[in-house]
């Protein structure tokens, strides 16, 4: 029986010829990561353990992101804990604040993870470097003490979903909405322990940001891990960040599959999912009239350079409508100086834009751009769920950049086609 | 190992958003997270459930976000037990890690309705509903995750195991 991508770099990493779907084995870890709310509880579990060190220096990476620059008492004490542990225990990837980012941008971007890789994070997006061809996945905090201890990690084996992509998108059509369009599709558990997996000549014309986007948004279909079959497009990512060895893994021809989904991106439509589910998506034409009040565009989500260039192409030499916040997070510090320097962060500034220092700030209802009780956001972020940017009667739209900015321009969740005549994409 | 306590009943995809919302994340300590367990999606657990009380929610209970707090914040409100038809697996590894006992039962959570007087046989599995008189049986776990459970939560058992090397294949 062949082994999907996934199972083949599980396989590989449990030092076992074949593995099957439901199989439980321990995996080498290539990278063990943590962020300013899980590794505090991890460094409580990793002390219960006993351990002096952690069980290699360079394989363990701490982003303090969620709530830094620290929001108040409590979480500066949470992340002086995790910064003295770092120190304490020599670990080379601990990003300080000025150097750091949100973590799933910035890891990629350290050259942290490279094709092949095994991956675990307490953070459920960690699925996002699935995008390189490496088999990542959420953990808790208790896993990570464990990875941090040990360099090993259980898994059960998943079975996977194969979503072949072909044709190429249309004009406003990226990365997010193809996974809007999935979710919406398969349903919020519709890969629950399951993995996806992302092939077919269609992922040609997605670029690593797009995929990004699309990996990091697998656990929002319930998924393991979302991965993408490695093509010329990764390597030259892998190899302008990294100077680690990858290694690339393909599906074997007789593979089984638990289903496969053939999908057209040259008919998909920018999509967005309303309130509260992220699968409970519609399409840009059956959106009907939205009036929002905060339009968010950043996160681990569509932090990145492209979807600030989409952003910054629509938003140019116009003001944002009266009355609404508008909020641009990049997703990293390197991100934000390139943003800078081409001009992007002047383009938001004068539109009336507000724009943030790297962190998960309002994605998660942290800090920076909170709702109150019946106000709507739209966003680039991943989750919509109840109270997710503040106040439990606070709704969240999630959208692409394109749409985002499109509709700080009208105030209403908006077509980018009706806002915009020029080529900016 | 038994658990016995009323019933709070909810839908499918209970995130840990709404089990513990972001805004309460800036401390771990679990007595803290338990005043605010839930309190989005229903004010009234909080005052109500008592020790030994039971959880039982549709499918892909515990989706979003990998917060351990999740599971803790249950667990310190007294709650002996989630019953779910599914679980997202994140939310599914810390509930054992952590040792919240959990049970996979589509069939009770069809019947049980809120209030229900519930008990729960961790070792067989078996599910009695007191109120309506009926039982369920729910799926077993796995003999590794039985070993993680019966050694008090992952910790433990890396402590145990730590010396030796070697897979773990079923
Ligand atoms: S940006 Fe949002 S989804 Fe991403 S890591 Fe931060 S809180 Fe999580």
């Amino acid at each position: 029986m062949g082994m999907t991508m996934t199972q083949k770099i599980l396989a590989a990493h449990a030092g076992l010829k074949e593995v099957k779907a439901g199989q439980l084995i321990q995996a080498d870890l290539d990278l063990v990561l943590g962020n300013d709310i899980t590794t505090p509880v991890a460094i409580k579990e990793f002390n219960k353990i006993g351990m002096k060190d952690v069980f290699d220096k360079k394989k363990v990476a701490i982003v303090p992101d969620h709530f830094t620059p620290n929001k108040d008492i409590k979480t500066a004490e949470q992340c002086k804990m995790i910064r003295e542990f770092s120190y304490e225990k020599e670990i080379e990837n601990y990003f300080e604040v000025g150097e750091m980012g949100i973590e799933h941008g910035l890891i990629p971007e350290k050259g942290l993870v490279v094709p092949g890789d095994v991956v675990i994070g307490a953070d459920s997006h960690t699925c996002t470097y699935g995008a390189l061809g490496a088999f990542s996945t959420g953990i808790g905090s208790t896993d990570m003490a464990a990875g941090m201890a040990t360099g090993k990690c259980w898994f059960k084996v998943p079975s996977a979903i194969k979503f072949v992509l072909k044709g190429k998108p249309s004009k406003w059509v990226s990365g997010k909405d193809v996974i809007l369009h999935i979710i919406g599709m398969i349903g919020v558990d519709g890969a629950l322990y399951k993995s996806m997996e992302f092939v077919g000549e269609g992922i040609k014309n997605l670029s690593m940001d797009d995929r990004f986007a699309m990996a990091n948004m697998a656990i929002e279909a319930g998924g393991k891990n979302g991965i993408f079959l490695v093509d010329d497009k990764t390597l030259d990512y892998a190899k302008k960040h990294s100077t680690k060895s990858y290694a690339v893994f393909t599906a074997d021809d007789d593979a089984e599959y638990d289903e496969v989904y053939e999908i057209d991106l040259s008919i998909l439509k920018p999509t967005v999912a309303f309130p509260h589910l992220p699968d409970n998506t519609r399409s840009i034409d059956d959106v009907g009239e939205v009036k929002i009040d905060q339009v968010v565009i950043g996160s681990c989500t569509n932090g990145r350079i492209e979807d600030l260039r989409v952003a910054a192409g629509i938003l140019k030499d116009k003001k944002v409508a009266k009355g609404i916040r508008v909020i641009v997070f990049p997703v990293t510090q390197k991100v934000y100086l390139q943003a800078l320097q081409e001009g992007l962060i002047e383009i938001f500034i004068k539109a009336g834009v507000v724009v943030s220092t790297p962190t998960c700030g309002p994605c998660l209802g942290g800090h920076m751009g909170i709702l109150a009780k019946g106000e709507r956001a739209i966003a680039t972020t991943n989750r919509n769920f109840v109270g997710r940017m503040g106040h439990p009667e606070s709704e969240v739209y999630l959208a692409s950049p394109a749409v985002a900015a499109a509709s700080a321009l009208t105030g209403k969740i908006t077509n980018p086609e009706d806002v915009v005549n020029e080529e900016v994409r | 190992m038994k658990a016995m306590g009323t019933v709070f009943k909810y839908g499918n995809n209970v995130d840990t958003d709404v089990i513990i919302p972001a805004r309460y994340l800036n401390t771990s300590d679990p007595s803290e997270l338990a005043k605010h367990c839930m309190e989005d999606i229903d004010k009234e657990f909080c005052n109500n459930v008592k020790h030994g009380d039971i959880i039982v929610a549709d499918k892909n209970f515990g989706c979003g976000s990998s917060r351990e707090h999740a599971p803790i914040a249950i667990k310190a409100t007294g709650v002996s037990c989630v019953i779910a038809s599914t679980f997202a697996r994140i939310f599914y590894r810390n509930a054992i890690n952590t040792g919240l006992p959990i049970l996979e039962c589509e069939e009770a959570v069809k019947n049980i309705s809120k209030g229900d007087q519930v008990e729960v046989n961790f070792e067989t599995g078996v599910i009695y509903n007191h109120t309506k008189n009926q039982s369920y049986q729910a799926e077993g776990f796995p003999a590794f995750m039985r070993k993680i459970i019966a050694e008090d939560g992952l910790i433990q058992y890396i402590k145990k195991n730590l010396k030796e090397s070697g897979d773990m294949e079923e």
